[in-house]
């Protein structure tokens, strides 16, 4: 962690890009310090970065003045920094000088005030009357002269609209059925995650995790329980953490059914929507009887799980394995050769490595380019590099290599599956720790020690050392961190989520324009952008 | 009602109470919904039109995303403020008869939500006709909703939309 001062910033920064190999701005977002020691200035600016191929990763703090509380913008270095900056101004209101477009973004436009600070009310709702028409945004990207162009039309797209996968909207600008301008708009499922996060005890998030990316809730959960066991210098049991690989690709295998299965949907593909989701409703079985939930798991626990497998969950997972490969060659013989599907998503919808990592993609995208990132090989955890299996890349990063390097994922993912399903040690799933593990029940009603024990987990919560952690995992989509303050209480002074299609939608401007508008489609479904995670 | 009594029908002077029946018939078995999916519990409604559950069983599948051609909304996820006005003006654009389900408990109140930005139900904006408990609701519970929805319309009971308030 590096501490610069305002007027050093931007220079840091730059070099750390450019001379340290620190390509890629994971995320930015700020600490409101009023309730901590320490608290003037009052803001801490964080800027999380790592590079594009590699293990490292580096903070830089910063504080801006508490009179005019803005700091440079870096939106010209990294793309990544236009959103990501826009979000500590909703959220925080710290101002970025320079800035290309500083307005609200998870927020509607007649918000008033800030609601991460810590002095708004949790509870204190602002109404909307009517949606914002984007034009000021329009506006500019058409410099100004509107009335001459007689050719163009306006179109808007979404929120409600089946081609946008719920809750999200862009604006765009047609000269015929080119797309010449894009403003996409986000914030339609910005249901306060952060701020709730800090209102219950370090335990009470799981919960809301499993609706950050809800097509693979497990994942979220083991994110964030892993960010919070690092805090406390946790390490899992041998069998939680090969329970945890197993139930991680699980969820990607899941997460990649519902992107292919939709966009293929959305190039008019439709029967493998009803070949993949099968394969998803066998996952769900499993899972179900593992911890009761189909979608919404909430199965891992800080310093470990909520249980043991069942009886029966060997059997389950080879029934997956089983039948999986044959759906995926199903869908495989499907399209693979077919030319209508092939025309909607060879070479639509590219970027190049270069700017993908300006824009802070992660994950499937990014390897769609060719780079191999991922964290499961860069930084691997839970024995990740004692499994036999590939990083999937793809050579254009267009919305054909995106599905494949998918398609190609399950497979890899399986076989990672097998692999520590086979080697699955015994022993317990939850560490033997005071401070997070509940004591057995038998201990709870025999001694005072474990009864004591007990209620302080429940009533006071697992309480981390003060400080600030920044842990991630490579999730479904990328990247998911999740950068948590704790005050040495039970409850979390903050969690801020760096969620990974965050950062891949912020490239959507760039990846249709120029395009037809039916490609936009193509393109969309192909980035996988899960509203739960995209605004949190 | 079959259809060969809908054909016997013609000629039978209660025309009036019959055409009423048919029309129920006609309308039980073919709403067509508009899922207003935006979070979670969309992903079970998609669950719930895959084969394994199929909606198709109730005449209910032929989803549309257009208001103007379809009669069912069913809201699924959860609804902010920023997103509340659309839903407004969507329920606004569908014609009559209109009925709404209020899909898992973020739609029928918040749910955890109970914070800044979350709509405490969508009941606050349009009104409703069916909630499913649930987070999200098993797809169980949304078949058992249609369904429910079918046995009132079978017993002509009118929908939320054109009773006023207190009448329910
Ligand atoms: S009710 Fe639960 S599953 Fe449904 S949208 Fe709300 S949080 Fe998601």
């Amino acid at each position: 962690m590096f501490r610069v001062e305002p007027s050093g910033l931007r220079d840091v920064l730059r070099s750390l890009r450019d001379e340290h190999g620190f390509d890629l701005l994971l995320d930015v977002t700020a600490v409101d310090r009023l309730e901590l020691p320490d608290s003037k200035p009052r803001f801490d600016v964080v800027y999380i970065l790592r590079p594009s191929v590699g293990s490292e990763r580096v903070r830089v703090q910063c504080r801006p003045p508490d009179e005019d509380l803005a700091l440079e913008t870096v939106s010209d270095l990294w793309k990544s920094a236009n959103w990501a900056e826009r979000e500590v101004y909703d959220q925080y209101g710290v101002r970025f000088r320079n800035h290309p477009n500083l307005k609200r973004i998870l927020n509607h436009k007649d918000f008033v005030g800030h609601p991460l600070r810590k002095d708004y009310d949790i509870k204190k709702q602002q109404w909307l009357s009517e949606p914002d028409d984007l034009m000021d945004e329009m506006r500019k990207l058409r410099g100004g002269a509107e009335e001459e162009e007689s050719e163009s039309v306006l179109l808007n797209i979404g929120p409600s609209h089946p081609a946008m996968h719920g809750a999200l909207r862009a604006l765009v600008d047609l000269e015929g059925e080119t797309v010449r301008h894009t403003v996409p708009e986000i914030g339609y499922l910005h249901r306060g995650f952060e701020k709730s996060a800090e209102k219950g005890t370090y335990t009470h998030v799981i919960p809301f995790t499993d609706r950050l990316n809800y097509c693979s809730s497990v994942m979220n959960n083991i994110g964030y329980c892993r960010t919070i066991e690092k805090m406390l210098g946790i390490e899992p049991t041998a069998r939680a953490q090969t329970i945890r690989v197993v139930l991680l690709e699980l969820g990607r295998i899941m997460d990649h059914l519902v992107c292919v299965a939709a966009n293929l949907v959305d190039v008019g593909a439709l029967t493998n929507y009803w070949y993949l989701f099968n394969e998803r409703e066998r996952i769900y079985d499993v899972i179900e009887a593992l911890c009761g939930a189909r979608l919404t798991h909430c199965y891992v626990r800080i310093g470990g799980l909520a249980h043991d497998l069942h009886a029966g969950f060997e059997e389950g997972v080879e029934g997956i394995l089983r039948e999986l490969p044959k759906a995926l060659g199903d869908v495989e013989r499907l399209v693979a050769r077919n030319r209508i599907f092939l025309d909607r998503v060879v070479g639509v919808g590219a970027i190049s490595a270069e700017e993908a990592i300006s824009h802070g993609f992660t994950g499937p995208c990014l390897r769609a380019c060719g780079v191999p990132n991922d964290l499961r090989k860069d930084e691997p955890y839970y024995g990740y590099d004692g499994y036999d299996w590939n990083v999937i890349v793809g050579t254009r990063g267009d919305a054909y290599d995106r599905i494949w390097v998918r398609m190609e994922e399950m497979r890899e993912s399986m076989r990672i599956v097998a692999q520590a399903m086979k080697k699955m040690p015994g022993g317990p799933v939850n560490v033997d720790d005071k401070r997070v593990s509940l004591p057995p029940k038998t201990e709870v009603y025999g001694n005072i020690e474990a009864l004591m024990n007990h209620f302080m987990i429940i009533m006071e919560g697992i309480k981390p050392p003060a400080g600030e952690c920044y842990g991630s995992i490579e999730a479904a989509n990328g990247e998911l961190g999740f950068f948590v303050v704790s005050d040495g209480t039970g409850k979390p002074y903050k969690v801020k989520v760096r969620p990974p299609c965050f950062y891949v939608f912020s490239a959507f401007p760039r990846l249709t324009e120029g395009g037809m508008i039916q490609d936009m489609i193509a393109t969309l479904g192909s980035l996988n952008i899960i509203a739960g995670e995209l605004d949190r | 009602m079959g259809l060969r009594e809908i054909e016997n029908l013609s000629g039978s002077g209660v025309l009036t109470t019959r055409l009423d029946a048919v029309l129920r018939w006609g309308r039980r078995n073919s709403l067509w919904p508009l899922p207003y999916g935006t979070a979670c519990c969309a992903i079970e409604f998609m669950a719930v039109v895959a084969s394994p559950f199929d909606l198709s069983r109730f005449g209910a599948e032929v989803v549309r995303f257009s208001p103007r051609q379809s009669d069912l909304l069913i809201v699924s996820g959860t609804i902010v403020h920023k997103q509340a006005v659309i839903l407004r003006r969507i329920y606004a654009q569908m014609a009559e008869p209109k009925w709404v389900i209020a899909m898992g408990a973020c739609a029928s109140a918040g749910a955890f939500y109970d914070n800044y930005c979350t709509l405490q139900g969508i009941d606050h904006v349009i009104p409703v006709d069916i909630y499913i408990p649930g987070c999200p609701p098993r797809p169980e519970a949304v078949l058992h909703a249609v369904t429910e929805l079918q046995r009132r319309i079978d017993a002509g009971v009118p929908p939320r939309s054109q009773r006023t308030e207190g009448s329910a």
